[in-house]
C-alpha cells in the first residue's frame, strides 16, 4: 500500500477517535439550559467526523490515477521512490537538534541555546570552518535578541537560568 | 472612491508606513530569492514582527510588501538559476532562464520587473473598482449565506487542486477544520478535544501551524535534496535596458494578462500558479509563426505573460479576503490570521468600520509596486549575491527563524515541540503528495465557519435555514458540484482510458 493510502487510513482512524469524543463524551457535560439550544458544542465536530470518515474512505478506496504520459521526475522535485538518495539522516539530526533547542531554551538562555543551535546545525550539514561559523552565530544571536527584546518588546531571557 | 483614496493616502504615506513598504519589499525580495522559500513561508516568518508592530495598517502594509517582494524575488531566482522559489514563478523560468543563458539576464529581469509592476498596478486598480462593489453586496449576506459561502470557498480550493487530488485536498481541508475545533469553542466556554492538556486550552497557534506546514518542510527538503538548491553561477548582470520595439511587443501581453490574471486570482483556490501557467499557455496560442516558435527559447512575451499574470493574481486574491473575509489561497489565509490577531476582522464591514485599513492597503500596493521597480531593480545585481550564501549557513538560520517565529507568539517552549511534531507530519504529507494549503485555510476558516453555522442554526432553530434561504441552498449546491464534477470527470476519463466507457 502506498504512503498516501496509509495516511488516508490514519486519517480515518483520527476521525473515528474524534467522532467518538464528539458523540459520546461531550454532551453529558452540557448544562441543561444549553441543551435547549438547537446547536451544541458537539454539533459541528459530529458533522466533521462523519464527513472526514466519508472523504477518508473515498481517498483510501479510490483507484490510483494512471500516471500521465511524458511526466518525468524533475530535478529538485521531491519523490518518495528516490528516498535513498536523500540526506534523511541530516534532516532527522536537525529535527532532534530543534527539539533539543526547545528543551534547553530556558535553562541555557536564549544566547547560549541559539549559538549552540546555529553552530551545531551547520556542523550537521558538514560545515567545518568553525572560526567563521561561531562568530557569525554569536553576532546573529546577539542582534536578534536585541531586535526581539528592544524593538518588539518581547522578553527573552538571554542568559542561563543559574546566572 | 476619491475620498477613500485620500484617506488611504493619508494613512499610508506616513514615514513609518512608507518605511514598512520599503522594508517589506526588500526583505521579501531577499528571502523570496532563496530557492524553496515561498511567500507563504516568508509571510509566516514575518508575522511575529508584524503583530509586534501593533498597528493593523502598518502590519498589513508590511506583509503585503513582503508578499510582492517575495513574488518578485522568486522570479529573480527562476531567471538567474532556473530554481523557482515559488510555484507561481515556475512558468517564469520557461523563458526567463533561456534568456539568462543567452546573456540577457539583465534584460530578462527588467522585463520581469516591468511586467510585475504593470500586473500589480492594474490589479490594484481593478481591486479598487471591484472590492467596494462586492462588499456592498456582501453586506446583504446573513450568517447562513456566510456559512454557505465559506463552504463554497473551501470546496473550490479542493476542486482546483488538480486531477486525482480533489479527495486529498478535501481530506486536508477537513483535517484543518478538525484542528480548528481544538480548544475553547466560541459557542460555550467548554474546552473541546484538549484531552486534558493545558497547553491546548486556547487551541493550536496558527503561526506555529503555518511555520510547520510551509517553512519547515521546505527547509527539510533543502537538507534532504541538495539539488533543490543547486547553486548556479550568477555571473555579472548587465544591460538592464530594453528597446522600444520590445516594449511595444510586450504591451498587449501585459494588458491581457493583467485582466486575466486578476480574475483568476479572485477565484478561491486558483491563485498565482494557475494564473501564470494559463497566462503562458494563452499567450503562446495567440502568438503567431516565429514568435510562437520562440516560446521556451527565450521569448520576451513568454516571460512577460506569467510575470504579469502572477502579480495580477496576487492582487486579485485580496478581493475575497478584504470583502468577504474569506481567504482564497494559503498566503491570504496567513494574512487573515495576522489580521485577526491584530483585532481587525476583514469582511464587508471592513470598508465601513475601518476604511483607513482598506484604502491604506490599496495605496501601499501602488507604492509597493513602485518600490520594487525603482528600488529593487537597480539593486538586483547586488541582492542576487544572497544566492551565494552557503547552505550550511542558510539552513540552520531558516530553521532558527521558524523556531523563533512560533516561540515569540506564545513564549512557550511546548509550542516549539508542537512545531517540530507538525513539521514532521507536514513533511510526510508532502511526500505523499497531499496539498497543505487547504489544511491551513480550513484551520483558519474553521472558527468562522462554525460561528456562522451556529448563528444560522439558532436563528432558524435547526437546519431549516438551508431550505428556507434560496441563496444559501444555491451556494451549497455549487459547493457540492465543485467537488463532485471533477471527480466524476476524472472517473469517466479513467474508465475511457481502460476502454470500458460508453463508446
Amino acid at each position: 500500500m502506498a504512503l498516501d493510502r496509509w495516511i488516508a487510513l490514519a486519517f480515518v482512524a483520527i476521525c473515528c477517535v474524534y467522532g467518538y469524543a464528539a458523540f459520546f463524551t461531550m454532551d453529558h457535560l452540557l448544562p441543561p439550559i444549553l441543551q435547549r439550544n438547537p446547536i451544541w458544542p458537539s454539533t459541528f465536530p459530529k458533522i466533521l467526523a462523519i464527513a472526514g470518515v466519508v472523504v477518508g474512505l473515498f481517498v483510501l478506496l479510490s483507484p490510483k490515477p494512471a500516471p500521465k504520459d511524458g511526466e518525468e521526475a524533475k530535478d529538485g522535485v521531491i519523490d518518495l521512490s528516490r528516498i535513498g538518495d536523500y540526506h534523511v539522516g541530516q534532516a532527522i539530526a536537525l529535527l532532534v537538534l530543534m527539539v533539543a533547542y526547545a528543551m534547553t531554551l530556558r535553562s541555557l538562555g536564549f544566547l547560549g541555546a541559539t549559538i549552540g543551535f546555529l553552530v551545531l546545525g551547520g556542523a550537521i550539514l558538514g560545515e567545518r570552518k568553525f572560526h567563521i561559523m561561531i562568530p557569525v552565530a554569536a553576532i546573529a544571536a546577539g542582534s536578534i535578541w536585541y531586535l526581539v527584546q528592544e524593538v518588539l518588546g518581547i522578553y527573552l531571557s538571554p542568559l542561563p537560568s543559574f546566572l | 472612491m476619491l475620498e477613500g483614496l485620500l484617506l488611504g493616502l493619508s494613512a499610508a504615506v506616513t514615514p513609518v508606513n512608507l518605511m514598512m513598504v520599503v522594508f517589506g519589499c526588500v526583505i521579501g525580495t531577499l528571502i523570496g530569492m532563496l530557492p524553496g522559500l515561498g511567500p507563504m513561508s516568508i509571510i509566516a516568518i514575518m508575522i511575529p514582527v508584524a503583530i509586534g508592530l501593533g498597528d493593523p495598517t502598518a502590519a498589513l502594509i508590511l506583509l503585503s510588501g513582503v508578499y510582492y517582494g517575495a513574488i518578485f524575488g522568486g522570479s529573480t531566482s527562476s531567471i538567474l538559476l532556473n530554481a523557482p522559489g515559488v510555484a507561481g514563478t515556475v512558468a517564469t523560468s520557461f523563458d526567463g532562464y533561456p534568456m539568462a543563458r543567452k546573456g540577457q539576464a539583465g534584460k530578462a529581469l527588467t522585463i520581469a520587473a516591468i511586467a510585475s509592476f504593470a500586473g500589480g498596478t492594474i490589479g490594484a486598480i481593478l481591486l479598487m473598482i471591484f472590492a467596494p462593489a462586492l462588499s456592498s453586496v456582501a453586506l446583504l449576506f446573513h450568517s447562513a449565506e456566510y456559512f454557505a459561502l465559506m463552504v463554497v470557498g473551501l470546496s473550490a480550493i479542493a476542486a482546483f487542486a488538480g486531477t486525482g487530488q480533489v479527495g486529498k485536498a478535501l481530506m486536508m481541508t477537513i483535517l484543518g477544520l478538525i484542528m480548528g475545533t481544538v480548544g475553547e469553542g466560541a459557542l460555550s466556554n467548554m474546552p473541546r478535544f484538549t484531552f486534558g492538556v493545558m497547553e491546548l486550552q486556547s487551541g493550536f497557534s496558527f503561526i506555529t501551524l503555518a511555520m510547520a506546514m510551509f517553512a519547515l518542510p521546505e527547509a527539510l527538503f533543502l537538507v534532504m535534496n541538495p539539488a533543490r538548491a543547486a547553486q548556479g553561477e550568477s555571473g555579472k548582470i548587465t544591460g538592464l535596458r530594453i528597446s522600444r520595439a520590445e516594449a511595444k511587443a510586450i504591451a498587449p501581453v501585459i494588458g491581457r494578462q493583467s485582466l486575466q490574471g486578476f480574475f483568476i486570482g479572485v477565484l478561491p483556490g486558483a491563485g498565482a500558479t494557475i494564473a501564470s501557467f494559463l497566462g503562458y499557455a494563452v499567450e503562446r496560442n495567440i502568438a503567431k509563426g516565429e514568435e510562437q516558435a520562440e516560446f521556451g527559447k527565450g521569448s520576451i512575451k513568454g516571460l512577460a505573460a506569467p510575470e504579469t499574470a502572477n502579480n495580477a493574481a496576487c492582487t486579485g486574491s485580496f478581493v475575497p479576503l478584504l470583502t468577504l473575509g474569506i481567504p482564497g489561497s494559503g498566503t491570504t489565509a496567513i494574512l487573515l490570521g495576522a489580521l485577526i490577531a491584530l483585532n481587525v476582522t476583514p469582511g464587508p464591514r471592513l470598508m465601513t468600520d475601518t476604511p483607513e485599513v482598506f484604502w491604506a492597503v490599496i495605496i501601499s500596493m501602488y507604492i509597493g509596486n513602485l518600490v520594487l521597480l525603482v528600488l529593487n531593480l537597480p539593486l538586483i545585481p547586488y541582492i542576487a549575491k544572497i544566492l551565494a550564501i552557503p547552505r550550511n549557513y542558510l539552513i540552520p538560520f531558516i530553521l532558527f527563524f521558524t523556531l523563533m517565529g512560533s516561540y515569540i507568539g506564545q513564549n512557550n517552549s511546548t509550542e516549539l515541540l508542537l512545531l517540530v511534531g507538525f513539521g514532521v507530519v507536514a513533511t510526510i504529507l508532502r511526500f505523499a503528495d497531499y496539498p497543505l494549503a487547504p489544511l491551513l485555510i480550513g484551520f483558519i476558516l474553521g472558527t468562522m465557519l462554525e460561528d456562522n453555522f451556529a448563528r444560522a442554526m439558532q436563528l432558524y432553530r435547526g437546519f431549516s435555514f438551508i431550505l428556507e434561504r434560496p441563496m444559501t441552498l444555491a451556494l451549497l449546491v455549487i459547493a457540492a458540484l465543485l467537488v463532485v464534477v471533477p471527480s466524476y470527470r476524472a472517473r469517466r476519463a479513467r474508465l475511457r482510458a481502460q476502454g470500458v466507457a460508453d463508446d
